[in-house]
């Protein structure tokens, strides 16, 4: 809301504010000539008017409130379950420990397989999203012409609609085998094919947002640019793309937050035994596949499976955070340039 | 002067290998989404018949339907619209005409940019413990519908305050020079204006509840299910009953992983089957999503 809006609206209240004083007398006059019953008397309306007003104004803020009451129910709950988890496994197991086996016996509960697990699948989502996503978003805003573009960016939008749990199918039954043409070898469940989708998966919300940041960028950067005898290319590398960073970054961290969180495509198509591997040809189960894993079987409540699902909960909870926390400043800083 | 048309020549034939490129990596988007929507077809269009749609699941692939998942579906989705839209625009209405800017607000609006970048399976964390045991909904239809509102809140939110946004600041100093409470100017102004956009946001937010797996696995909704909830239409008097809420459900897409994560071909071919009718109604639901954007913005010129 601009300085403008503000004011304005101020203004209005104070103004509305004040006519009940001045309308006083007249209301008043306006009584004692008619003889009517003081309920009906404009002032008493007008009170009852600015209750309601005033009604409507906390149950509104009730509702923009509740996102808030969520935020507490997330993060309290994340706290509180994997405190009781926490009671029997200390941190440094938890940390260092190279197996996690939290239903077998003896249970192991190091973290670091399953952390390894989302790192490589989102690494291998990131470098096929970050790069054609770039590109994408330097065509469309630089290159395309108006309606190619118009057409372009709602068809690729719908590929971050698709249900995740199709990419899943997608990259177990055409993906694998696709790719096992190319590594002879290759096992049915591996993080590759599912990183290679949820890459593809999540090139628009780069594309899109890196987009709306360099076409926000003024017109007459790119117009001082060609004045000095650059080309479009070099333009958008050397001019548009530095001066949009702050919003093409926050896209990438959306990308990146948005991969670490994934769960059905790498459930379906990663496999689900933890493996402390980097090598992105083999399976291995991330953190949100093992909670998929644990709770499709039937879960005791307050059991040690219960709880380790929360565990891994507060850990895919932290990693997320950050990065959220960071493209949030990102987008903010983003917003005040242009 | 050959020197330059060099350098000129070079720049152009610079700027044409690049159109190539990004039409290149464009072409990576919408292949993949042929190729996924190809691949569906092939596997799964022979499953797509009557039967299908109205028979439970079962141990033999053939007998296999989807009556109960598309049920399930459905009301969860009742439950989904029916909390998070009037939460989600009221909040909206609030944060763009009514807050004022304080720490409170601040709080609420970096509250919402954080939630809407939480994975969906945390949602589900916090709905199994939170809702089904510390409320004890249990592993309901109301449980599952609430989780999938939460999820798409911010979403709605959003949208909300972008299509409030739009509406230029003199429809409301207008309506105010008239004597209008604030109430009146969004209820008869800002209402109706914003319609279009808050609809369009409304209808992503319920497309991708409708393919939200995760969260439902996660709360305990069942993979396996051979009844329907109890219907919501009875015949005697008060003739609606809202025991189907307390029902316990599954869903298209958890249906689908279900089939997909078994070894037997067969099964396979249903998920494919159950892919096609989880991605038509998704990309139904976009295209009309797409369309009432469109109309909006042609019609609408300030």
């Amino acid at each position: 809301m601009s300085l403008r809006v503000v004011s304005s609206t101020v203004l209005v209240n104070q103004f509305m504010q004040e006519i009940p004083d001045l309308q006083h007398p007249v209301a008043a006059a306006a009584d004692q000539s008619t003889h009517q019953p003081p309920a009906e008397t404009p002032s008493a309306r007008r009170r009852l008017s600015r209750i309601k007003e005033r009604f409507i104004e906390a149950l509104l803020f009730l509702a923009a409130f509740s996102s808030v009451a969520i935020t507490v129910g997330i993060v309290g709950t994340l706290v509180f379950e994997s405190s009781t988890f926490f009671a029997h496994v200390s941190l440094r197991e938890f940390l260092t420990a190279p197996l996690w086996t939290p239903l077998f016996s003896p249970p192991r509960f190091g973290i670091m397989p399953l952390v390894m697990g989302t790192l490589v699948t989102t690494a291998v989502a990131l470098a096929v999203a970050l790069p054609i996503g770039t590109v994408v978003a330097i065509y469309l805003s630089e290159f395309a012409p108006a309606p190619v573009r118009e057409v372009i960016k709602p068809v690729l939008e719908l590929l971050s609609a698709v249900p995740t749990v199709v990419y899943g199918y997608f990259a177990l039954q055409f993906m694998s085998p696709l790719l096992q043409k190319i590594f002879p070898g290759l096992p049915t469940f591996n993080m590759l094919s599912a990183g290679v989708v949820m890459g593809i998966m999540i090139i628009p919300y780069v594309s899109s947002l890196s987009e709306d940041a360099m076409r926000a960028v003024p017109m007459s950067l790119r117009e001082g640019a060609y004045a000095m005898g650059a080309n479009r290319i070099i333009t958008a590398i050397r001019v548009v793309y530095p001066a949009a960073l702050s919003g093409i970054v926050a896209s990438y961290i959306l990308a990146i937050s948005r991969a670490i969180g994934e769960t059905m495509i790498v459930a379906i198509a990663a496999g689900m035994q933890p493996n402390f591997t980097f090598d992105p040809r083999e399976p291995a189960a991330t953190i949100t596949a093992f909670i998929v894993q644990v709770s499709l079987g039937d879960l005791p409540h307050g059991s040690i499976g219960y709880q380790s699902i929360f565990a891994a909960g507060v850990t895919l909870f932290i990693m997320t955070l950050v990065f959220n926390i960071i493209g949030y400043i990102l987008r903010k800083r983003f917003r005040e340039v242009y | 002067m050959s020197d330059f048309k060099h350098i000129i020549a070079k720049r152009k034939r610079q700027d044409f290998i690049f159109n190539i490129v990004g039409i290149l990596c464009t072409l990576v988007g919408i292949l993949t989404l042929g190729a996924l929507l190809a691949d569906l077809l092939i596997d799964g269009l022979v499953r797509i018949n009557w039967t299908f749609l109205t028979s439970f699941p079962s141990r033999f692939a053939e007998r296999a339907g989807i009556l109960s998942s598309w049920v399930g579906t459905l009301l969860i989705m009742v439950v989904t619209a029916s909390t998070a839209v009037p939460l989600g625009v009221a909040a909206g209405i609030y944060l763009e005409e009514y807050a004022r800017r304080n720490w409170l607000t601040n709080l609420i609006e970096i509250n919402i940019a954080n939630l809407a970048g939480v994975p969906s399976i945390i949602y589900g964390l916090m709905a199994l413990s939170l809702l089904v045991y510390q409320f004890r909904l249990g592993q309901t239809v109301l449980a599952g519908g609430l989780t999938l509102a939460f999820l798409i809140l911010p979403i709605v939110i959003v949208a909300t305050r972008e299509a409030l946004r739009t509406i230029p600041q003199g429809i409301r100093e207008a309506a105010y020079a008239l004597g209008s409470t604030k109430w009146q100017v969004v209820r008869h102004h800002l209402l109706p204006y914003s319609l279009g956009g808050t609809m369009t946001g409304i209808i992503i937010a319920l497309s991708r509840a409708i393919g939200e797996t995760a969260p439902l696995i996660t709360i305990g909704a069942l993979t396996f299910i051979a009844f329907l909830p109890p219907a919501p239409v009875k015949g005697e008097a008060p003739f609606v009953s809202f025991e189907w809420l307390t029902s316990p459900f599954s869903v298209l897409p958890i249906q689908m992983f279900n089939w997909v994560s078994r070894p037997d071909q067969d099964f396979v071919v249903n998920a494919a089957g159950a892919g096609l009718v989880l991605i038509f109604v998704t990309l139904l639901l976009n295209a009309i999503a797409i369309m009432i954007r469109y109309r909006v913005r042609k019609r609408i010129k300030w």
